[in-house]
């Protein structure tokens, strides 16, 4: 009997104590910087294209093989005319976020630091009606880091 | 009108079967097991494991070193550090890299940290199993949200961490990982009188579970059983003092032993190591200094020398193996996982025939297995 009553004391308790839920929908709980929730493309604001030239590295070292990446020649680069020193630029990239297990060696092998793992909600709460709609593109993917919502993610 | 009594001598039972699972809540997964029951005692148990098999072993043989580490977050999912530490320690040994010591001081920290997180997985998963429904989960799961808080500040995800490399560690700890873990330990320990005060004195806890799947210290062994589950009948094996990794010859702890080997054993026992490892974190922090986390030369690709090796180390389940097989190259040419979880599901047979089929559930429980891993 003695310990079925300490079980009770020990339930009586937590009435005492703070509630440790939340009101999820309302309440979101703070995401520490290091989060990472999928990958997303970042863009150069100083020359106004993405700092990705589309080299294949990160495809090749994906597990998952989420990615798939095309380059063209950069028609922003000054022997063109333009203000770019990227001789390439990406020209389509796809990734499959249902495929994507977040490993992060795609940000690892990175030489251009193009491409970073989502720290915000925005790479959590993904819901969508057809699975389809989780293969981004490369506007996607550039959209988030353009428009300047993301934290940088300050591991490395 | 009276029922006209069945004489005694001609009534006959007839065994039946019953399916349980592979869809089953108190499976812990998809496990499927078939009962003989003769009324309500079980007769024969056969098991079905299988129904997760994704061929891990087979595809970390398709990947580089580095690669695989995600695969094996996947195999252990509720002890992935120990997990991933077995594999990057046979790299590691192939490769013949020195680690450097913080990292292996925050390996440890780690180590124990998700053991203390599966454990409490264990005591909320077992107390649905027995029949405290929600009140044991929810109370253990408030400090299991803690620890894995701790881990997802560090490496950046809340179950699939892939924060060990060959050599080291992928980055560096957060600046307050010190305090941050104090704190994390001084909940937990709230959390643990918690679980203590509900379960282990509660009378109808013990009733459910004192004398139930009792296995002996020879069949313990014979099977192949480890962790928990075999220290439960008796046998003072643990690979952390046995043959020490990491640092575990330098810190102080011990090894809780069973008597019974039954199913109360094996959650006191779980209990125990919980409080175990927070001794071990304790002394870890005050032997942790600023350095490298990495050596300092380390290849960009891993490339490892033709050669084989066996690494085990000791799960919150129980011995978990790498075998690895390389014949030069980056990655390896075969991969072989050794699970507690399959070696300690052999022994079900021998726990649960003879027993009730409610205490079926409990046993099963009281192994405390993880399918992703029992099948890979």
């Amino acid at each position: 009997m003695r310990g079925i009553a300490k079980s009770l004391l020990t339930t009586l308790s937590t009435f005492t104590r703070r509630p440790v839920t939340r009101e999820y929908p309302d309440v979101h709980r703070p995401i520490p910087q290091r989060d990472r929730a999928f990958p997303l493309l970042l863009w150069d604001t100083e020359i106004d294209e993405p700092f990705c030239t589309g080299c294949h590295a990160c495809e090749r070292a994906c597990p998952v093989e989420c990615m798939t990446v095309l380059m063209k020649d950069n028609p922003n680069h000054t022997s063109q005319g333009g203000s770019s020193s990227r001789r390439k630029i990406i020209d389509k990239f796809w990734i499959d976020y249902a495929r994507c297990m977040r490993c992060n060696i795609c940000v690892e092998v990175c030489n251009f630091d193009a491409i970073a793992m989502n720290n915000t909600w925005q790479g959590h709460e993904l819901s969508v009606y057809d699975r389809s709609d989780l293969v981004m593109d490369l506007q996607q993917l550039l959209a988030q880091h353009r428009a300047g919502d993301i934290k940088e993610w300050v591991a490395q | 009108m009276a029922m006209p009594r069945l004489p005694d001598q001609e009534f006959e039972t007839q065994d039946i079967m019953i399916n349980m699972g592979p869809q089953h809540p108190s499976t812990h997964g998809v496990f499927r097991m078939v009962l003989t029951v003769d009324g309500e005692v079980v007769r024969d148990v056969v098991p079905y494991v299988g129904y997760m098999h994704r061929g891990a072993e087979k595809l970390c043989e398709t990947m580089d070193y580095r690669q695989g580490i995600g695969y094996m977050d996947r195999t252990e999912y509720l002890a992935n550090f120990n997990a991933e530490l077995s594999y990057v320690m046979a790299v590691e040994q192939l490769m013949d890299i020195q680690v450097p010591e913080r990292a292996q001081w925050i390996r440890m920290i780690l180590c124990e940290l998700n053991r203390i997180s599966s454990h409490f997985m264990f005591t909320g998963a077992f107390g649905t199993d027995v029949g405290v429904f929600g009140t044991a989960f929810t109370y253990s799961f408030i400090q299991r949200e803690i620890v894995q808080d701790l881990f997802e500040e560090i490496t950046g995800d809340r179950l699939m961490y892939a924060y060990f490399r060959p050599g080291g560690l992928a980055w560096e700890v957060t600046d307050n990982f010190v305090e941050r873990v104090r704190e994390v330990l001084t909940q937990v320990k709230q959390g643990l009188k918690d679980v203590d005060g509900l379960m282990t004195a509660n009378e109808i806890f013990i009733a459910r579970t004192r004398g139930v799947g009792t296995i002996s210290t020879e069949d313990a062994i014979d099977y192949g059983m480890s962790g928990p589950a075999l220290r439960a009948s008796g046998v003072d094996l643990d690979i952390r003092k046995t043959e020490p990794y990491l640092y575990y010859d330098q810190v102080d702890f011990d090894v809780p032993v069973g008597e019974h080997g039954d199913v109360y054993d094996r959650f006191l026992l779980r209990v125990e190591e919980i409080r175990q490892s927070i001794r071990i974190v304790e002394q870890c922090l005050e032997r942790l200094r600023p350095g490298p986390i990495l050596p300092e030369r380390m290849p960009r690709m891993l490339r490892t020398p033709p050669g084989e090796v066996y690494i085990r180390t000791e799960a919150p389940r129980g011995e978990y193996g790498i075998y690895l097989v390389s014949k030069g190259g980056n990655r390896p040419y075969r991969l072989k996982i050794r699970s507690a979880g399959l070696s300690n599901l052999q022994a079900l047979k021998e726990m649960t025939v003879g027993q009730y089929v409610a205490d079926a559930v409990v046993i099963l429980g009281s192994i405390d297995i993880v399918l992703c891993e029992v099948d890979r």
